[in-house]
Formats: C-alpha cells, sequence, structure tokens
C-alpha cells in the first residue's frame, strides 16, 4: 500500500478511537460532568473528520460553536442543578432494553451499508470510488452559496432568525419570577 | 486512490448514532439524555459531509457562473444553528424544571401523566 494510503488509514483509525471510544465513555460514566468532558473529545473527533473530508470551515465551525458553546453550556446546566443529584448517575430502569434496541439499530444500518454498496448495480458507490476532487475555492464557494440569492440565502436568513427566536425563547423560559 | 472509503465514515456516523441512542433512551438525567441528542446530531452531520464529499461533483450557481456544489456543507451548518437553539432552549427548559420541582431525572417530571 502506499504511504499516502497508509497514512489516511492511519489517521482515520485515530480519529475514530477517538471519537467512538469517548462516545462510549459519555454512556459508560456515573460521574456526569466527566460524561460532558468524554462528550467534549467525541466532538474534538468529529471535527478532525471534517478536517478529513476536505471540510476546514466546518471543522474551525464545529469546534467554536459546539465544543465552545455548546458543551460549555451542557457543563454550566450540570453545576446549576449539581445540588440534589447524587455523585453517582444511574441508568434508569429501560437500559437493557435501550442497548438492545440500540445494538438492533447498528446492526441493521451495517446491514443495508453492506447491501448497499454490494451487487451488480450497488446503491453506494464501492471502494474503488474516487472520491470528488476539492479545489482550493471551497470556503469561497461556502461563502458565495451561502449569500447567492438562487442559493442558499433563504434558509441562511430564516436561520438567523430562528436562532434569535430561540435565544429570547430560552432566555424568557428560563428567567427567575421576579 | 485509496484511503478510507464512503462506506468506512458511514459505518463510523451509524456507530455514533447508535451510541447517541442509547444515551438518550437509557439515561436518567435530562442533561444526560440532551448529550445524547448531540452525539445523534453530530452522527447525521459526518453523514452529510461525508456524502458531499465523496459523491459532489456536479457544478452549480447562477447562469453564466460555475461553482461547485455546497449543498452538503450548508445543510451541515444549518443542522449547527439548529442544535445550538436546540440546547439552548432545552437546557433553559431543564433549569426551570430544576427551580420547581427540585429535581432533574426525567422521570419525575410527571404531572401530565395519568
Amino acid at each position: 500500500m502506499p504511504t499516502e494510503v497508509l497514512v489516511q488509514w492511519l489517521f482515520f483509525g485515530i480519529l475514530t478511537v477517538i471519537t467512538l471510544g469517548s462516545a462510549l465513555m459519555v454512556v459508560v460514566t456515573r460521574n456526569l460532568f466527566h460524561s460532558a468532558l468524554w462528550l467534549l473529545f467525541s466532538l474534538f473527533g468529529v471535527a478532525g473528520f471534517y478536517a478529513m473530508l476536505a471540510a476546514p470551515f466546518l471543522a474551525a465551525v464545529q469546534v467554536l460553536v459546539y465544543i465552545g458553546a455548546i458543551v460549555i453550556l451542557i457543563i454550566i446546566a450540570i453545576m446549576l442543578t449539581r445540588k440534589v443529584m447524587g455523585l453517582e448517575e444511574l441508568p434508569n430502569k429501560q437500559w437493557g432494553l435501550a442497548a438492545g434496541g440500540s445494538i438492533l439499530a447498528f446492526v441493521a444500518l451495517v446491514a443495508v451499508l453492506v447491501f448497499a454498496g454490494s451487487g451488480a448495480k450497488p446503491l453506494l458507490p464501492g471502494a474503488e470510488f474516487k472520491p470528488a476532487d476539492v479545489p482550493s475555492t471551497s470556503i469561497v464557494d461556502l461563502g458565495n452559496a451561502l449569500t447567492d440569492p438562487g442559493q442558499y440565502t433563504a434558509p441562511f436568513l430564516l436561520a438567523a432568525v430562528f436562532l434569535t427566536g430561540a435565544m429570547i425563547g430560552a432566555i424568557v423560559i428560563a428567567r427567575e419570577d421576579s | 486512490m485509496g484511503g478510507p472509503s464512503l462506506t468506512a465514515y458511514l459505518l463510523v456516523a451509524a456507530a455514533l448514532f447508535c451510541i447517541g441512542l442509547y444515551a438518550t433512551l437509557g439515561r436518567r438525567n435530562a442533561i444526560a439524555i440532551l448529550m445524547g441528542v448531540e452525539l445523534m446530531l453530530n452522527a447525521v452531520n459526518l453523514n452529510l459531509v461525508a456524502f458531499w464529499r465523496f459523491l459532489s461533483t456536479h457544478q452549480t450557481g447562477a447562469p453564466g457562473t460555475v461553482q461547485n456544489y455546497m449543498g452538503g456543507q450548508a445543510f451541515a451548518i444549518f443542522i449547527f444553528v439548529v442544535a445550538a437553539a436546540e440546547v439552548a432552549v432545552g437546557l433553559a427548559l431543564v433549569i426551570s424544571i430544576y427551580r420547581t420541582r427540585q429535581s432533574v431525572v426525567a422521570e419525575d417530571a410527571d404531572t401530565l401523566r395519568y
């Protein structure tokens, strides 16, 4: 195997271990605060995947928005509600059913992916597919796509309005009755 | 060109989604449930960006201009926005419930039950 393919698989393997291992630790750890920190690691792994998939802007936004805002918000909420929660965070009554359902869902997804990638006319391209060449202007193209009236400007502006409304709603919900 | 294929990325995203599914269904604390939802959203985003990277070779743009297709990344950005809004509102709800009922266990918020 040529060196660059080996290096790609090496990075893919490292990122997979970081992402999936941290995600497993999120659900296994008894301490809620540690769960939030493992979630942080998992999201870093996903940001690495975005960088591998030639989406550098998305990797940066993932670190800024998900890790820098959402996980911080989760940690703040954990600290604000810590008084009555015991130190142990146990699974709930139907955790066996949930685990069985998740494993079943994963097996079904793997079966679909394997089935879609095989056969005479596969739905998914197989391993010999060449990934699309990403030109060097991809960030410029993304900016154009988000501001071009014929492309994604309308959802972009709607998303801004939606986010503002959600923030106002969150402030109103969490406000103390004075 | 070798390297990880599309199916490899989709398998990782599927595993991440199922771990998030278990976190949403099998935990007591409402904040832990929200963390599971975040894992699922990230898995979906990973799916989208992988499909964009491997399958988008066509070009688009206003008539007269040529531009590469960016729909996968744009969709992922909108999911970022929606996830941020949902976490903000969800945590505001959790804090508000904690204030009145002094508990963040999801099963304790059962006033609407029979």
